[in-house]
Formats: structure tokens, sequence, C-alpha cells
């Protein structure tokens, strides 16, 4: 089966004014995509939107998978007004997943708005493993909080007015739990973000002061999502035997679409 | 039976249907995708000696039927290349081009001579990336540093087939293939991507770090296409052209503007069957229009 598929849109439905969950049919026998994942989806007719757009797999389903995704520009405008029956030209699963945490591991699972479609599937994949942190804007920018409380460990809501959960961002309930909850650093954790990218230099940052296992998820304006065109570049710390190779002292980078989405937060040069 | 095969110098393609450099990787990114013994070449993205990182993202953004690019030649370099990239394609039954990047004459002169060795079918001369500040473009838009760039290299190739790949941004692109003629090359490849700017109103910033970048896609193909016309009229040698193909139609009007062969870009993103799609459509439009062979199309433009 080929990673390159027409696939058939078979809900569409508005979480709010600006969120969406599109679910799409995807090949028998194809690979399932595995957290962290995404799919590049072509949102236009013709060549004007041109290029593919790239969606974490927010879930899978029997027949397909469905993805998260909020209004960002053209693309995802028209999106919106597919109607359930549309067929659209996919490509996926791509990227590297989420390294599963191990059995003995406690998982600490860091949403910010709409990064909540990069890590959904992982916190369902363990059922109660997770300490579930998940903060936006504001209550009605949260979505399935029922789910995520079912499948979470613990679910930690934070809202920036305060609307629902705590008022303050998802780097305060971290802060605080971990101050109330002390013995928690002293469990095998690991650590997995997916936000702005503010978040996840906080999220990367605390990971390192506690010495905790950090993977966090990017996201690029890429065009291809093989490592072809090389446009989704993140910059990552030299290792020093091959610095020598390269020229003079400007950044290394990998490729967000094949060597990510996810990176060891370790490994990246902020 | 129609016959798709063309001839690029002494290098024989087996299809007119090639890749764009910078737009399939090493090959081996888009092999799962199509089987690359179908194409007349791959054609990778442009070698330096050294591996370069590439400049800052973001790197793209979208525009009205195109794509703005400053990548900056991000490359494994000379060394891994010829380790590690190389070997992959030659296990294919297709030519393999490299296209090649210097700062200086001495550098594109040691990059051809080490391909040759390799034994690369061909050598495309990268004389007109718009997105790095040193070298390439500056060869492809003087005349007399051209001339003697593609004269330096074509003595240094015993094997290998001489491209030199134009840049779109010179008044007159027929004068340049003429000059690359002269100097010896076996063919010349056109176009490069058209320097341009997108900017956010918001934060008055560009929309690509680097301000400005190369742009692709169908946007440009009127003025690639105009190009290779030009180009058609005043050279005896071999076109590669190239410039928003998308589709079989698309290629068929470059080869009867006068390429005889066409490499695939921008397409390939948005569709990774584009190549093998452009064969088949050829091959159905020769059958369609009872063609034997792609020489009876090449440059059959009815311009009266």
């Amino acid at each position: 089966m080929s990673r390159y598929f027409t696939a058939t849109i078979t809900a569409n439905l508005s979480l709010n004014s600006r969120h969406f969950l599109m679910e799409l049919t995807s090949p028998k026998n194809e690979n399932q995509a595995l957290p962290g994942q995404f799919y590049m989806i072509g949102a236009g007719r013709g060549y004007d939107p041109l290029l593919k757009r790239a969606f974490s797999l927010f879930r899978n389903t029997p027949d397909g998978f469905q993805i998260l995704y909020r209004i960002q520009g053209r693309g995802t405008a028209l999106m919106r007004d597919m109607k359930a029956g549309t067929s659209v030209e996919v490509l996926g699963p791509l990227g590297r997943p989420y390294p599963e945490p191990s059995k003995k591991q406690t998982s600490l699972v860091i949403a910010g708005g709409v990064g909540i479609a990069s890590v959904f599937s992982l916190v369902e994949k363990f059922p109660k493993q997770a300490y579930m942190l998940y903060g936006a804007r504001s209550g009605e920018d949260l979505f399935y909080v029922a789910e995520l409380r079912d499948a979470a460990r613990a679910l930690i809501l934070s809202t920036d007015d305060g609307s629902l959960g705590k008022k303050g961002t998802v780097m305060d309930s971290l802060q605080e739990l971990v101050s109330t909850h002390a013995p928690l650093l002293n469990e095998r954790l690991i650590m997995y973000a997916c936000g702005p990218e503010q978040m996840l230099r906080e999220v990367s940052h605390f990971g390192m002061v506690h010495n905790i296992q950090t993977y966090i998820s990017f996201e690029a304006h890429m065009a291809c999502g093989v490592g072809a065109c090389l446009s989704c570049a993140v910059a990552v710390k030299k290792k020093k035997r091959k610095q020598k190779s390269y020229q003079d002292g400007e950044p290394l980078y990998k490729k967000v679409c094949t060597d990510g989405p996810v990176f060891d937060a370790g490994d990246v040069a902020w | 039976m129609s016959r798709l095969d063309v001839q690029i110098g002494s290098m024989h393609l087996k299809t007119p249907v090639v890749s764009a450099s910078g737009c399939f990787g090493y090959g081996e990114e888009y092999s799962e995708f199509i089987d690359l013994n179908r194409l007349g070449a791959v054609v990778v993205k442009g070698i330096s000696l050294k591996p370069m990182h590439g400049n800052p993202p973001p790197r793209i953004c979208e525009t009205p039927c195109g794509m703005l690019n400053s990548i900056g030649l991000q490359n494994v370099g000379l060394k891994v290349f010829l380790k590690e990239k190389l070997p992959f394609l030659r296990t294919f039954d297709t030519k393999v081009i490299v296209n090649i990047f210097g700062n200086s004459m001495k550098d594109y002169e040691k990059l051809a001579s080490s391909l040759d060795d390799a034994g690369v079918d061909a050598i495309e001369l990268n004389v007109s990336c718009p997105n790095v500040r040193k070298g390439g473009i500056w060869f492809g838009t003087d005349r007399k540093m051209l001339g003697k760039l593609v004269a330096a290299i074509k003595e240094s190739l015993q094997h290998s087939v001489l491209i030199t790949k134009l840049s779109p941004t010179v008044s007159d692109i027929g004068e340049f293939a003429q000059i690359a003629e002269d100097a010896g090359s076996d063919a010349v490849s056109l176009i490069n991507t058209i320097p341009g700017i997108a900017i956010d109103i918001n934060t008055r910033k560009p929309k690509i770090r680097n301000i400005i970048g190369g742009l692709s896609g169908p946007a440009i193909k009127p003025i690639a296409l105009r190009m290779v016309y030009e180009t058609y009229r005043r050279v005896t040698i071999p076109i590669i052209g190239m410039g928003g193909i998308m589709n079989a139609s698309d290629a068929l009007e470059f080869i009867i503007a006068g390429a005889t062969a066409v490499a695939i870009g921008t397409a390939n993103f948005i569709n990774p069957l584009t190549t093998v799609e452009i064969i088949d459509g050829i091959s159905s439009f020769m059958k369609q229009k009872n063609l034997t062979a792609l020489d009876d199309l090449t440059g059959s433009l009815h311009a009266g």
C-alpha cells in the first residue's frame, strides 16, 4: 500500500468557531499512524493554494483517522467548508512518533492550544498512566476534556482567562504540580509536549532542570513532508565529532518532517 | 509504438522526464512512491565540496499558485554523497545527474572531476541559485565568468555529460545559453527559480527569513516556457526545460517550445507520482497523435 492515497472525508465537525475535527478514511491494510505522526492533506482544488498542509494524527478510527485543526489561513479555511463525502489527497502517516513510555515510567503530557491534536492519542494509548496538563486561552478552546479525564491518571486544565481550570499557563500548572506532589519527581518520569514554541522552550528547560527525558513535537512550514525539500528546518546542537566537517559556527539543521516532528528536547538548539 | 527516449549529449535517457534538482532529495525520498527506473534521470540536490547547513527558517512560504524557497543549498557534501547517496541511486536503471555548486572555480573543478571519476552520468552546473551569497549566481549572470567556468569544467570531464543550469535573472537568457554552448556545454537546463519576496503586513516581516527566495510552481510556467522558446532559437545543444510543470500537458508545452527533456520540481511535493504520471501522459498523447518519436515534437511550435 502506498502512503499517498485519496481519502474520503466522513465527518467535519465544528468544535467552536476556529477549531474543527475532520475524520477521513484511509486505505485498508494501510499502517495506522502512531501518536506524534502526521499527515499531509491537500486543501485545495487546482493550484491555489498549492501545497498540502501538515496535521498531526488526532485519533485513529476503525476506517481511518481524525485530525483536529484550527483555522489558520486560506488552506484551513477551505478545509472547514469541505463536506462529508469530499475526497482529498493525503500523504502519510509521516514522521517519527513519540517514543513510548516504559511500564515503569510516569508520563507528563503537556499540551498548549491546538497542540492537543498531537498528544491526545498518546494519552489514550496508555490509559491512567499520564499526568495531562492542558492549557488554552479560554475554556471554549479546551477540547475532549471528558475523554482526557478518563484516559489520564490526572488531568490539570488551565486557561489564560481562568474560564476553565486554573488561571494561568500550563507551565504554571506544571510548577505547581511538582511543588504540591514533590514525590512525583522521584518517579521515573518521561515528558511529552506540543504547543507554541515559547511553551516548548520552557518545557525543555524544565526537563533539563529536573533531569526528565523530554520529547517535544514541532510545527513547521513544509512543502513535501518526506525529507526532500528541506523547508522545515529546526536548529539542533552539533555533536562534536561532526562539527568539524561543517564550515564556521552556523547551526546544524534537522528536518521536522523526517527527523521529527518529535525531537528529544535535549538535542534542540534554542 | 512511439518512442520516448531522448539524447542529451552522449547520454541516452529512456524517457524525457527527470527530477529537478532540490525537489527530489537524493532520490531515496521518493523511491517508496514511484519506480525510479522509469525516470530518464534523477537529478539530485545541489552538492558542494563541504556539507552546507542551509539558511535559517522559515525557509518557504506559499504564494498564489507557487512557493518561495530559500533553503540555501543545505546538502550532505561531496564525501557523504559519494559514500552514502550515490550507491543507492546506482541500484536503479536510470541516469544520475549531479547538480554541483561552488564558491570558486576551483570548487567546481574539484567537484566535477571527483563526480566524473565516480562515474556519474552528467554534471549539472548550478550557476543560478538565488539563495546563497557567494558564488553560484555570479557565475551565471556574468558573461565572461560563465564562459570561463564552463570551459574549465568541460576540460576536467572525461565521461560525464555537462549541463549548465541557467538563471532566469538575465535580460537575454538565449545569450547565456549560447555562451554555455560555445564554451563546450553539452546541454542547458532552465529555468532556475525566479527571485521574489512575500511580506506579512501585520509584522512587516518577510515571510521567509532570508527576505528573498526563489519562486517556483505553476506561477512561473509561462515565463519558463518563454525562456525555453527563446533559448531553442539560439542554441543547437539540447534543452532540459523546467518551471512549474504539473502534468503531461505542461510538459508537452515545454517540448513543443524546444525542450528535449523536462524536469519536474515543485509538483513532486504536491503529488509524489507526478513524474511517472507525466511519462504515461506523454506516451498516450503520442499514441493519440500517431507520433513515433519525441523528436517530431521538440521545437515544433507553429509560430506562423
